[in-house]
């Protein structure tokens, strides 16, 4: 191939990439990710605008799971009947959801639930978190190109919905929560199982650690990759994981409590930068697999001490709130997940806005693209861990 | 800072912008401010350093009916740990606010998402589309009196 080139044209020829040389022109291309790609976790779609292999803009494009929570909770008859439309926003994580919602409405009706309604149901939600964290974990796994946490993550996820299953009988969907209450009591032996789970679980961490955490070429793909400086995780509104990767030591948990989390005692883990920068892609990652240590703690420690009583609080039968607004926010192993509810003084509610955490931490992602790889957008992609239930609402 | 001694500070600098605050006797006290004040009100909040509102925790719209919409800012201080809500109401035949998307970048898309829903249009936001419907649909969905189209791009709508 003929590369002379005379002295006009190489002033001509654009050279936007650094290193390439000068006979090389370079143009911005389009690629379009998704909707129906295996990396985009959902339908999820990434107009990607690069210059050869690095990304100069992505653009997101959302809304083809978008199935009108907002409209039906206005239209539903009574309050109840919007918790199964919680269940379907985080699929992966359903108990969390319901709760911020029961948690927003008990507040809106100042009622208090017994405290064996309380533990039942932090117990439930730790446990959901941790399944919650497994997808991730295992599904990150598998997008960088580990096969095999993968198989082990949905092992012990199963577990973790086994117990669901024998609580409430159901496995991914739940409306378990209730205002007020539970629909179900645990069932029989359920601290012994529960127990013989984590003594399991906390075995599977450290293998996790072992294929995974620390392999090199896990660290190779997610060091120094993404960084989300702790300044514009706060200012776009980041939360959960997405936050505490950039070491901001921040969980509502432990700063804005709420139910009975107050009296458990467990830690906060933040990204250190370890392998890399603080913020990277290894650190949101990491911050997932110390969470669940921490889940495991703070339920070892509500089976021990759950009280017996009753699983429903005495409650009128039809629900109306007098007119009145809330905005309640939970910890979701995605992140802040808050419901705006206003009352009307009827029996169903007059709003109901959710700000889904999946749904900020995306809007983030053209920020720490920029200046990626390809590549590198399936590993930030994936440590952002969204789900698009969520997203689109 | 109490709510009361946020409306305080508030006062000293935005006494005409303010409209209307309920501060106690509800779960979370508020105060209304006029829709071309709101980015002000926003900086002045989010930097001054008693005050140091640096997240934005949820931003809504609303359909109060009657030929009323309004947007909702429920802001958080993770310095202080103190909460405070914000809320405009505009008109529903001139639906203009100005934006705070460069005050707090979370805002971006949440007004997005308010004017995809309500028809609200954020005065100085970068990028104003709808993202959870359609580009080409038509109508603000989560309005009170929003009638569900028969065909949406010669498909029936079915629901």
């Amino acid at each position: 191939m003929n590369t002379a080139i005379t002295a006009t044209e190489q002033e001509t020829r654009p050279v936007t990439v650094p290193g390439f040389g000068r006979h090389l022109k370079s143009e911005e291309m389009v690629v379009n990710m998704g909707p129906q790609h295996p990396s985009t976790h959902g339908v999820l779609r990434l107009e990607l605008i690069v210059d050869g292999e690095i990304i100069v803009d992505a653009i997101p494009h959302i809304g083809y799971l978008h199935r009108c929570f907002e409209k039906h909770a206005e239209h539903m008859v009574n309050y109840q009947q919007v918790i199964p439309y919680c269940d379907r926003m985080d699929y992966v994580a359903a108990m969390n959801a319901e709760f911020g919602y029961v948690v927003a409405c008990e507040k809106l009706l100042n009622i208090k639930v017994p405290e064996r309604v309380e533990y039942i149901r932090v117990i439930m939600a730790e446990f959901q978190r941790i399944a919650s964290h497994l997808i991730a974990i295992g599904t990150y796994g598998l997008d960088i190109g580990a096969f095999t946490p993968f198989l082990f993550c949905m092992r012990d996820r199963e577990a973790i919905l086994d117990i669901f299953e024998q609580t409430c009988g159901a496995r991914l969907l739940y409306n378990y929560m209730w205002i007020g209450g539970l629909s179900h009591d645990v069932p029989v032996n359920f601290a012994d199982k529960v127990k013989t789970f984590i003594k399991r679980f906390r075995g599977t961490i450290k293998e996790l650690n072992d294929l995974l955490s620390y392999n090199k070429i896990f660290i190779e793909r997610t060091a120094n990759v993404g960084v989300l400086p702790a300044d514009v995780a706060i200012n776009c509104g980041a939360s959960g994981p997405v936050l505490r990767g950039s070491g901001v030591k921040w969980d509502l948990r432990k700063n804005d409590p709420y139910s009975i989390y107050d009296r458990f005692d467990f830690e906060i883990p933040v990204g250190k930068g370890l392998k890399g920068t603080v913020g990277d892609c290894w650190d949101r990652y990491m911050v997932r697999v110390q969470e669940m240590e921490q889940s495991l703690n703070i339920i070892e420690q509500a089976v021990d001490k759950l009280p017996p009583g009753d699983v429903q609080a005495a409650i009128p039968k039809r629900i109306r709130p007098d007119a009145g607004e809330v905005y309640v926010r939970t910890e979701t192993p995605k992140g802040e997940l808050g419901y705006y509810i206003v009352a009307d003084g009827t029996t169903s509610p007059f709003r109901v806005k959710v700000r889904a955490p999946c749904f900020v931490n995306l809007s983030l992602l053209p920020t720490i693209t920029r200046g990626a790889m390809i590549a590198d957008v399936v590993a930030i992609l994936g440590s952002i861990d969204i789900v698009l239930g969520e997203v689109d609402r | 800072m109490i709510a009361q001694e946020i409306y305080n500070a508030l006062q000293e600098r935005f006494a005409d912008a303010l409209l209307e605050a309920k501060l106690d006797g509800v779960l979370n006290p508020w105060i209304k401010v006029a829709p071309d004040r709101i980015k002000d009100v926003a900086q002045f909040l989010r930097d001054d350093e008693r005050l140091a509102f640096d997240s934005l925790m949820c931003l809504s719209g609303m359909d109060y009916t009657g030929g009323t919409l309004g947007v909702v800012y429920h802001l958080h201080s993770m310095q202080w740990n103190h909460k405070i809500t914000l809320k405009v109401d505009v008109p529903v035949d001139n639906p203009h606010v100005q934006s705070v998307a460069s005050v707090w970048r979370t805002a971006n898309w949440h007004e997005r998402e308010a004017y995809d829903m309500f028809g609200i249009i954020f005065d100085g936001h970068p990028d104003l589309r709808r993202i959870l419907m359609p580009y080409d649909w038509v109508g603000h969905p989560l309005r009170k009196d929003y009638q569900v189209p028969e065909f949406y791009n010669g498909m029936k709508v079915p629901y």
